[in-house]
């Protein structure tokens, strides 16, 4: 947990003060998302939680710690600090990097190679192949993981991350975004992340703290910053486009229709055929017993056909995970034109469904959990 | 009578004993403006004020005054007044040295300042003390930067320590003057002891630039 009661700090010589009491909490295991024009204060924040900066006034608390009281050097040691400009040292190999902290806190030999592989796996550098390199030979999206992976080299329960995908193009933003999603939800790290992208607030945040002139506008979560800007300023950060924006904090498991029609792939054509024509379908997601997605068939297929479902059924590569977010589940959706998307777990097994008319309704304020509900097929292909 | 080319072919092995020591002479001096040097330039980047000062007075000392000045000044001035018996050799390195400190810390100075802001930053970040920061990031990286900057050092102090001749160092110099003295082929023996000279600077410079690319890191410019 880090804790920051009214804390403010003033450069000798400024007239201003570049942080103006600052009072936020960050809980164990949480990222909180700072946020904020150049020179709002967000690096001096920063540099305050771990004593680069001196304190002006005001206490910083990690855990039931003062920062004041801890020896500064110690303290360092227990967060990993991503700079802003990265700052790989340039003399040393990728290897030498990463394991800078631990040969400052004399770990033997075999067990800083260990921890530097296996970190090297986690920022998906393969160890064969980067180990011995130098920092000028990594492009800019490698030399941030390696960056990434030193500040996690000695496993500091907490992590402060100064724009640490700043330099680096949008797609391979997105790729490195998922990575650390992935990572800290298995290492559930207390981190305070600097951004200037407010999508990327938004996509990474548990919190986030929107700052103005070294003073927090409003700090909360996502979706409140996005449902309930306190004023024009955060509207205007935030984006007309917020309500689009909330896209991203949903997840497809939140929207979907569970339970959908189907049939397995075993029944025969004509009982099928009869069903979907009773019931007006022309399309039927088909699954095996253990429920694994097989695909869809469609009426004029069934019709007069002797054999079972398995023998005409037609795959559906149109799948997502109940994890994946609205934005990806929309996009994927207007890329095939076919208006639904199906989710299926990590095994295949058919989870729910989602179609434009479902996604329209959970972006709109009127938001609500649902479930159990039924699909239904329509003449003319449509799930609803 | 003697001719050019039998007094060289006679004095060459004496004049080649010189060499050996104008460049322990040369070594000697900078290696020692290497040790004084290198605190010299941490001192007056990263220390307090006064200290700063004191470097800034000491560099513009040794700087400032004619090196036969110096020399002078502390063979027959400065340490006999301290009742210290240093032979004229001493005396040369330790003039040409600080010398030499004089101009290497601020060679070093400079390579310790073009170094990113941000070294030190990230260094003091995971939590490097000052001085682990200065051993282990900085230094390796400046010292790098430097070597060109001791190219010149070296063919500097090459050429300056002809000057110990006047303590009475049985340098190249002294000895060219020597041999000239008594056969009167001044012409030969001056010409040779330059071009020995210029052989020495020649593959001194060779060798630092062997060095400089050795160690130079991987994927720079
Ligand atoms: N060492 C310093 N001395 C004096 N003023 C400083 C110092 N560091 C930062 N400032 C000032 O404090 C203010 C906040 O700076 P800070 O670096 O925290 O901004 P930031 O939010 O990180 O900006 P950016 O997004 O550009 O990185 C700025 O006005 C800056 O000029
Ligand atoms: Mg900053």
């Amino acid at each position: 947990m880090i804790r920051l009661e009214r804390v403010t700090k003033i450069y000798p010589g400024s007239a201003f003060p570049a942080v103006d009491s600052v009072s936020l909490e960050v809980a164990e295991g949480q990222i909180c998302m700072l946020i904020g024009s150049s020179g709002c204060g967000k690096t001096t924040i920063m540099r305050m939680i771990n004593r680069l900066t001196s304190i002006t006034s005001g206490t910083i608390h990690i855990g039931d710690q003062n920062v004041m009281d801890m020896d500064p050097i110690q303290l360092r040691r227990q967060i990993g600090y991503v700079i802003q400009q990265i700052g790989l040292f340039p003399h040393m190999t990728v290897y030498d990097n990463i394991a800078t902290v631990p040969k400052l806190l004399w770990w033997d030999k075999k067990r800083i190679a260990e921890r530097v592989d296996e970190l090297l796996d986690l920022v998906n550098l393969d160890p064969d192949t980067y180990r011995f390199r130098y920092p000028r030979e990594l492009s800019g999206g490698q030399a941030q993981r390696v960056g990434v992976a030193r500040a996690m080299a000695a496993d500091p329960p907490v992590m402060l991350m100064d724009e640490p995908f700043g330099a680096i193009d949008p797609i391979n933003r997105e790729v490195l975004q998922e990575e650390f999603l992935r990572i800290q939800a298995r290492l559930r790290k207390t981190i305070v992340f600097v951004t200037h992208d407010i999508d990327e607030a938004i996509k990474m945040g548990d919190k986030i703290a929107l700052l103005d002139a070294g003073r927090l506008i409003q700090f909360g979560s996502p979706e409140e910053l996005l449902t309930k800007p306190k004023n024009q300023f955060v509207k205007d950060f935030v984006g007309a486009d917020r309500t689009l924006k909330r896209l991203n904090l949903l997840r497809v498991k939140h929207a979907m229709l569970r339970n959908p029609v189907h049939c397995l792939e075993e029944d025969p054509s004509e009982k099928v055929a009869e069903k979907m024509i009773e019931q007006d379908m022309s399309y039927l997601l088909v699954t095996d017993r253990q429920g694994r997605l097989k695909g869809y068939v469609n009426l004029y297929d069934l019709r007069g056909h002797k054999g079972t479902v398995g023998d005409v059924v037609r795959p559906l590569s149109l799948t997502v995970k109940p994890d994946t977010n609205l934005k990806d589940a929309l996009s994927k959706m207007l890329s095939y034109d076919l208006g639904i998307v199906v989710a299926v777990d990590d095994a295949g097994r058919l989870q729910g469904f989602l179609n434009t008319r479902t996604l329209f309704s959970v972006v709109g304020e009127s938001y609500d959990e649902r479930g159990g509900h039924w699909g239904r097929i329509t003449a003319d292909g449509r799930i609803l | 009578m003697s001719t050019p080319f039998s007094v060289l072919q006679q004095s060459l092995p004496y004049l080649l004993q010189g060499v050996w020591v104008t460049l322990v002479v040369v070594l000697g001096s900078l290696s020692l403006g290497l040790l004084v040097g290198l605190p010299l330039a941490v001192g007056q980047v990263y220390g307090p004020r006064p200290l700063k000062r004191i470097i800034g007075l000491y560099v513009w000392f040794f700087r400032g005054i004619p090196l036969l000045v110096l020399l002078f000044l502390f063979y027959f001035g400065l340490f006999p007044f301290l009742h210290l018996d240093f032979s004229a050799f001493t005396v040369a390195i330790i003039v040409l040295g600080s010398i030499s400190s004089a101009y290497q810390s601020q060679i070093l100075r400079g390579a310790i300042l073009s170094i990113p802001e941000g070294q030190m930053k990230a260094a003091r970040a995971i939590g490097m003390s000052d001085a682990q920061a200065i051993v282990h990031i900085i230094l390796p990286q400046a010292l790098r930067l430097a070597i060109p900057g001791w190219s010149n050092e070296y063919s500097v102090l090459l050429k300056d320590s002809a000057v110990t001749y006047a303590l009475g160092v049985a340098e190249l110099m002294a000895r060219a003057h020597h041999v000239a003295s008594r056969t009167y082929q001044h012409l030969v023996l001056y010409l040779c002891a330059g071009f020995i000279f210029m052989i020495l600077t020649f593959l001194g410079t060779r060798a630092l630039n062997a060095l400089h690319r050795k160690v130079k890191l991987k994927g720079y410019s």
